[in-house]
C-alpha cells in the first residue's frame, strides 16, 4: 500500500460537508471549538449562517442539535470521539436517539489515532458505547474517499448516526466512483479460507495482511464494515457459512465493538470460529500511531500469524 | 402559546420544553385541555401503552416538542429550537420551565452561554424556584445563590414574579414580548410546591407521590374553596 496516497478520514469529512452545506441550507455544522482540528474550516468560511459553535460544552451542544433537528435543520455535531461518545452520551440516548431525532455526531480523532495526545483522547469504547442505544446508527470510513461517499449518504439518510473518522493520514484504499451503502458491507476482494472483516483505519492491514497470506497460497475474503450498527448480517453469515473462520480487525476496544458485533452472529448461528484483533481492553499511552496498534497486535503481522494458525 | 391542535408539529408553532419533565401531569392536562388528545385519555397516566408517559415522549403524545425527564438537558434544546427561528427569520416563540433543583447541573450554564451568544430573545425560560428537591430543600442540598443574579451575569434578561400571580405571569410575559433586545429571557417566579394543600405545602415528600383517596378528597376540598373566595 505504501504507493497509496495518505490522508486522513476527517479531511474527507471536511470536504464532503462543506459541499453538503452548500447543496442544503437547511445542513448546519454545530462545532465545540475544536473545528480547526476537525476540518469544519472551510464550512464555515464558506457557510457562516449555518455554522453554530457553541464553545467546549458537549453537552449543551448535543441537546442544541437535538432542538434544532425538532425544526427541520440537519445538525452535524463535530468534536473529538471520545467527547462526542462519551461526554454526550447521556444527551444522545435523551435527546437524540429517544427522540429519534435527525442529529449526526461526526468525530474525528476515532480509535488511538490520537496518538501522541495520550488515552485521555484516545478513543476506544466509543462505538460499542453508541451501539447499544436504540435508533442509533455507528459508522466508521476506511479511506478518503470512503469518507466523502458515507458522510454524503449519512447526511441523506434520516435517523442519529456516529461517524468516526481518523486523525492520522491512512493509505487511500478506493478510487472516487467506489459506492458504499449504509449497513452494507463492502466486499473488497473475494477469498476461502479465511475472511478478514475490518473497519476503519484498520481496512489497510486488512488488505495488506490478504496480500500477504496470499503468497503463503492462503485466500482471504476481506470485507469493510464500515457500519457496525446495524450491521451487515448477512455478510457475516455468509462469511461464516462459505469460509467458516473469520479474524476482526479494528482500532476499538475488542469489547462491545466490530469483533463483538460478529461474534453475536456467529454464537447465534452455533457456528464458525472468530478470532478478534483490536485494542486489548487497556488504555494507551503517548507514543506513535502505529507502535499503539503494535502493542495491541493490530498489525498485518498478527493477522496472517492468526490466519494462518487457524488453517 | 400559538399552537394548533390539530396539527401538532406545523412548523411554525411557538414551542414548549418541560426541562423539569416530572411535572408531566400538568402538562397533559392543559394539552388535553386545549384539544390535543382526549380529557379522558388522561386516567392513562404512566399506563403501558399510553401517550402519557411517566416523562413526556415527543414521539408518543402529540404536543410534546421534545422528550425530556433527565433533568438538565431541557434549556440546550429549546436553545436550538430558538436558533432554527432565528436562522429561518421565523418569529415564534420557546417557552423553557427550568426547576430550580435541576439548575444544579451544569448543562444549564452551559446553554445560558450559548443563548447569550446566539441573541436568542426569542428564548422565554421560566425557572421555578420552590426552594425544594427530592432530598431536602436546595439549600440544604446544594444551594443555588441567587438565580436571578446568575442568570444575568450570563447576560440575560431577568424579571422576579410570584409564580402563583397570573397577573404577574401575564405582565412578565408582555414584558418578554415587547422586549427585542437581544437577551434570552428568565422569568424566576417564587412558588410553593403543592400551594393551596395544607399537608402538601412545602413538603418534599410529594415529589413524586401520589395522594391516597382519603388525602386526595381532602386536597380537592381545600383547592375548590380557595377557588370559591
Amino acid at each position: 500500500m505504501s504507493e497509496k496516497k495518505m490522508i486522513a478520514t476527517r479531511d474527507g469529512f471536511g470536504k464532503e460537508i462543506a459541499e453538503l452545506g452548500k447543496e442544503d441550507s437547511n445542513l448546519v455544522v454545530v462545532d465545540i471549538d475544536i473545528g480547526k482540528s476537525c476540518k469544519t474550516g472551510e464550512f464555515r468560511k464558506a457557510l457562516p449562517d449555518q455554522y453554530i459553535n457553541v464553545g467546549i460544552a458537549e453537552q449543551n451542544g448535543a441537546g442544541f442539535a437535538a432542538g434544532l433537528a425538532t425544526c427541520g435543520k440537519v445538525p452535524f455535531v463535530v468534536t473529538y470521539a471520545v467527547f462526542g461518545s462519551l461526554r454526550m452520551c447521556e444527551m444522545i440516548r435523551q435527546e437524540i436517539c429517544y427522540t429519534n431525532l435527525n442529529v449526526k455526531i461526526a468525530c474525528s480523532h476515532g480509535g488511538v489515532t490520537p496518538a501522541n495526545d495520550g488515552a485521555s483522547h484516545q478513543s476506544i469504547e466509543d462505538m460499542g458505547v453508541l451501539r447499544t442505544i436504540p435508533n442509533m446508527t455507528v459508522i466508521m470510513p476506511a479511506d478518503y474517499n470512503s469518507a466523502r461517499k458515507l458522510v454524503r449518504q449519512a447526511a441523506k439518510t434520516y435517523g442519529p448516526m456516529y461517524l468516526r473518522f481518523t486523525r492520522d493520514a491512512v493509505p487511500q484504499i478506493y478510487d472516487e466512483d467506489v459506492e458504499f451503502t449504509i449497513g452494507k458491507a463492502h466486499q473488497i476482494q473475494d477469498g476461502k479460507d479465511v475472511a478478514i472483516i475490518a473497519n476503519g483505519d484498520t481496512v489497510r492491514l486488512a488488505v495488506d495482511a490478504a496480500a500477504e497470506l496470499s503468497k503463503a497460497g492462503i485466500s482471504a475474503r476481506v470485507l469493510d464494515m464500515h457500519t457496525i450498527k446495524p450491521l451487515d448480517a448477512e455478510a457475516v453469515t455468509a462469511a461464516i457459512n462459505d469460509i467458516g473462520k473469520l479474524i476482526t480487525v479494528e482500532d476499538h476496544n475488542i469489547l462491545n465493538g466490530l469483533g463483538s458485533a460478529v461474534c453475536e452472529v456467529a454464537a447465534e448461528m452455533g457456528k464458525g470460529l472468530v478470532k478478534r484483533v483490536g485494542i486489548q481492553d487497556q488504555f494507551g499511552q503517548s507514543a506513535p500511531y502505529e507502535r499503539l496498534l503494535e502493542m495491541n497486535g493490530v498489525t498485518v503481522e498478527n493477522i496472517v500469524s492468526i490466519a494462518k494458525n487457524i488453517q | 402559546m400559538d399552537v394548533d391542535p390539530q396539527n401538532p408539529r406545523w412548523p411554525d408553532r411557538d414551542r414548549m420544553v418541560l426541562s423539569k419533565g416530572h411535572v408531566c401531569p400538568i402538562q397533559y392536562a392543559c394539552l388535553a385541555a386545549v384539544g390535543f388528545f382526549p380529557e379522558s385519555e388522561l386516567d392513562t397516566l404512566r399506563k403501558e401503552g399510553s401517550k402519557l408517559q411517566g416523562h413526556p415522549s415527543m414521539t408518543k403524545c402529540p404536543g410534546i416538542d421534545i422528550s425530556t425527564g433527565s433533568l438538565g438537558q431541557g434549556l440546550a434544546c429549546a436553545a436550538g429550537m430558538a436558533m432554527a427561528a432565528k436562522m429561518d427569520r421565523k418569529d415564534y416563540k420557546v417557552f423553557c420551565v427550568v426547576g430550580d433543583g435541576e439548575a444544579q447541573e451544569g448543562e444549564i450554564w452551559e446553554a445560558a452561554n450559548t443563548a447569550n451568544k446566539y441573541h436568542l430573545d426569542n428564548l422565554i425560560t421560566f425557572v421555578d424556584f420552590n426552594n425544594l428537591q427530592l432530598d431536602g430543600t436546595c439549600d440544604e442540598i446544594m444551594p443555588n445563590g441567587d438565580l436571578g443574579e446568575k442568570f444575568r451575569a450570563f447576560g440575560w434578561e431577568t424579571i422576579e414574579i410570584d409564580g402563583h400571580s397570573m397577573e404577574e405571569i401575564v405582565a412578565a410575559l408582555d414584558k418578554c414580548y415587547a422586549s427585542k433586545n437581544g437577551k434570552p429571557k428568565c422569568i424566576y417566579g417564587h412558588t410553593i410546591k403543592g400551594k393551596g394543600v395544607s399537608f402538601m405545602e412545602n413538603q418534599c415528600g410529594w415529589h413524586g407521590a401520589a395522594p391516597n383517596k382519603e388525602q386526595y378528597e381532602q386536597a380537592m376540598a381545600e383547592l375548590k374553596a380557595q377557588l370559591m373566595d
